[in-house]
């Protein structure tokens, strides 16, 4: 038996395998293809305190090796989530993890207060890194002020654990890890979607409502695993690598950079199936070189050069 | 009806002209019982510009033999390497996904409308309405007799009238020219084809007050419902086109 778990701060994962907001829908969707509950966690959509209809259509390009999207947070809102989806989901043996948005401070406050109710729901992440939104989002995370004012003001209210998304569409993202972990984060993960755009040849305009949209899959690996590195050979908090991992192999590669745990976002798309393709694939990893506790891996690269 | 992801096993690639092809798929396990506009996410492997699975409607199912078919357009680079594959091959499947056409009222008279890569899921559809006691009529429309496809497979399932658009068959000009429409008789259409078709229909439908579904074809990345990409704008708000559809009442669209 290898042990695969991890904690953040006293909470803990049965493994570190999670799965990426708005790429998991809320679970339920994925029912029909793995058993949920086998996961070390899920993250489920952005939710806002309003509901919201999120950009026009077309809201979604295929690129090489990636996508774009610009849903811009649909959802319905803290109010549907609480009474209709959060009795659903709850019995799920997994950590269930929201993700916050909002266009100002007092949006995140007020979810946060919110969500610290919730008895089933031992996180939030607070996404400071969305580039869909006129409003909030990536404001926030590209901004060392302000990323350090909203995690402030989050976990003021928030006695659980505080997770903060960051923004890879920074000079520096180490500057903002550090300022979220000295304003007491429990975590980080990263990486969010790279701002990019597509043009539409033949239409002659671009091919995404917004012009511009999120960049998303294994096209932005290479980028997300330097800012995990980066960040976790900083921080003392546990980081959760997040973007482009599609494989046992690309997971593995941002445990040995510094992750203490993974999150699969777009990979679902193509295979729902993904999240515990590659759990598995860690598992049998350790068990062949001869590892017993995944910790043994975690920042490795960092121990030899 | 449980979704599932699976290879299944290509016995047949017919190419039926330059644009269209018709793959023959065989199932391991007991194939599920489609409903007519259903579609699945097929997986097109080898190339970093063919990242996403490509949504394409269940054509022709046979129960006996446990296969089915898919009609695919040659629109790029995904459907262009489907096209190329060969019998014995492995296709990796999720399906069945999406709604499905709605059965007509007792004794009313329908007619299917498709054009283009939209009359895929309109061969399925006119078996199911035949199978369940309705004959229908049908309705092509096709640039030129050339493009013209399967044509004696919807001879089967009931009356078929065609227009081209340079008139080398049937009636020239689109669908919603043809004389047919001008009797009045129909009381039920389900339309598939190019969005601009499937507008025009629509709204002779709404002006002649005539039941009308359509199938969207909207961008999708996921197919089940979690990405959020494809939706269209509805009366009740943004509706996913992969779970919400693809088929929809034109009274719930907001065209
Ligand atoms: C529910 C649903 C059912 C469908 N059923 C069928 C079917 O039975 N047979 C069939 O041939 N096609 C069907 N389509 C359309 C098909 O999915 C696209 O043609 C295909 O994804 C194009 O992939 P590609 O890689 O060949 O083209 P790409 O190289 O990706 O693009 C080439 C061109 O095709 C256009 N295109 C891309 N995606 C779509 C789309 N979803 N709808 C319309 N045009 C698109 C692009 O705008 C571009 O101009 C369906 C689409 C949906 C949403
Ligand atoms: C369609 C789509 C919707 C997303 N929605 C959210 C969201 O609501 N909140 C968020 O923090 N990240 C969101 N993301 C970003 C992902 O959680 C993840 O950070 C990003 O896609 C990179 O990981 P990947 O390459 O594995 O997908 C979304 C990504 C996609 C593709
Ligand atoms: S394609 Fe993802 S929600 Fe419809």
């Amino acid at each position: 038996m290898v042990n695969l778990g991890f904690s953040i701060g006293d909470l803990h994962f049965k493994n570190p395998v999670l799965t990426a907001s708005g790429t998991f829908g809320y679970g339920s969707e994925f029912d029909d293809f793995l058993d949920v509950s086998r996961l070390g966690g899920i993250v489920v959509k952005g939710t806002t305190i309003e509901p919201r209809e999120g950009n026009l259509y077309p809201r979604m390009a295929e690129t090489a090796s990636g996508m774009l999207n610009a849903v811009g947070l649909q959802n319905k809102g803290i109010d549907y989530f609480e009474k209709n989806i959060y009795p659903r989901i709850s019995g799920y043996n997994t950590n269930i993890i929201v993700n916050i948005n909002g266009s100002y401070i007092d949006d995140y406050v007020a979810l946060a207060e919110r969500i610290n109710r919730l008895e089933k729901i031992p996180a939030i992440e607070l996404n400071i890194s969305c580039p869909n939104v006129k409003m909030g989002g990536m404001a926030f995370g590209t901004n060392l002020d302000s990323a350090r004012e909203v995690t402030r003001a989050v976990r003021a209210v928030y006695a659980k654990k505080l997770i903060v998304k960051l923004s890879p569409n920074v000079t520096n993202v180490v500057d903002f890890a550090k300022v979220v972990e000295e304003e007491g984060a429990d975590s980080i993960s990263l990486i969010n979607t790279l701002l990019g755009m597509l043009v539409d040849v033949e239409k002659m305009r671009p091919a995404l409502s917004t012009i511009t949209g999120g960049l998303s899959g294994p096209a932005i690996k290479p980028i997300a695993l330097r800012m995990v590195w980066q960040v976790a050979k900083t921080v003392r908090i546990p980081v959760i690598g997040i973007g482009g991992i599609m494989t046992t192999s690309d997971a593995l590669e941002f445990f040995l950079a510094g992750a203490s745990a993974v999150q699969i976002g777009t990979a679902s798309f193509i295979d729902p199936q993904a999240p515990v393709k590659i759990l598995e694939g860690i598992e049998n990893y350790l068990i062949k070189k001869g590892f017993s506790d995944i910790k043994e891996i975690i920042g490795y690269i960092n121990r030899t050069t | 009806m449980a979704k599932r992801i699976e290879d299944l096993k290509v016995i047949g690639n017919k190419r039926l002209n330059n644009d269209f092809f018709v793959l023959e798929l065989s199932g391991n396990d007991k194939i599920p019982d489609f409903k007519p506009g259903q579609f699945a996410q097929v997986r097109v492997d080898g190339s970093p510009e063919t990242f996403l699975r490509r949504p394409i409607s269940i054509h022709d199912v046979d129960y006996e033999r446990n296969t089915f078919k898919l009609l695919i357009q040659i629109a790029g680079k995904g459907t262009g390497a489907l096209s190329k594959l060969r019998n014995g091959d492995f296709l990796n499947l999720i399906y069945p996904l999406g709604n499905s056409f709605g059965l007509p009222v007792e004794n009313e008279r329908v007619l299917l409308v498709g054009g283009g890569c939209g009359v895929a899921p309109l061969l399925f559809l006119g078996k199911y309405l035949r199978s369940n006691g309705y004959i229908p009529d049908i309705l092509l429309g096709f640039r030129n007799s050339e493009q013209i496809i399967e044509f004696e497979e919807y001879l089967k399932i009931g009356n078929v009238f065609l227009t081209t658009e340079d008139g080398s068959k049937g009636e020239k000009g689109y669908v919603t020219n043809h004389s047919i429409l001008l009797t009045g008789r129909y009381k039920r259409i389900y339309c598939c084809g190019p969005d601009s078709m499937m507008r025009a229909i629509a709204g002779y439908c709404k002006k002649n007050n005539i039941a009308c579904e359509v199938s969207l074809e909207n961008l999708m990345a996921c197919g089940i419902g979690v990405c959020l990409c494809c939706i269209i704008d509805t009366i009740k708000g943004n509706l996913c086109t992969c779970i919400d559809g693809p088929v929809f009442n034109i009274n719930e669209l907001k065209w």
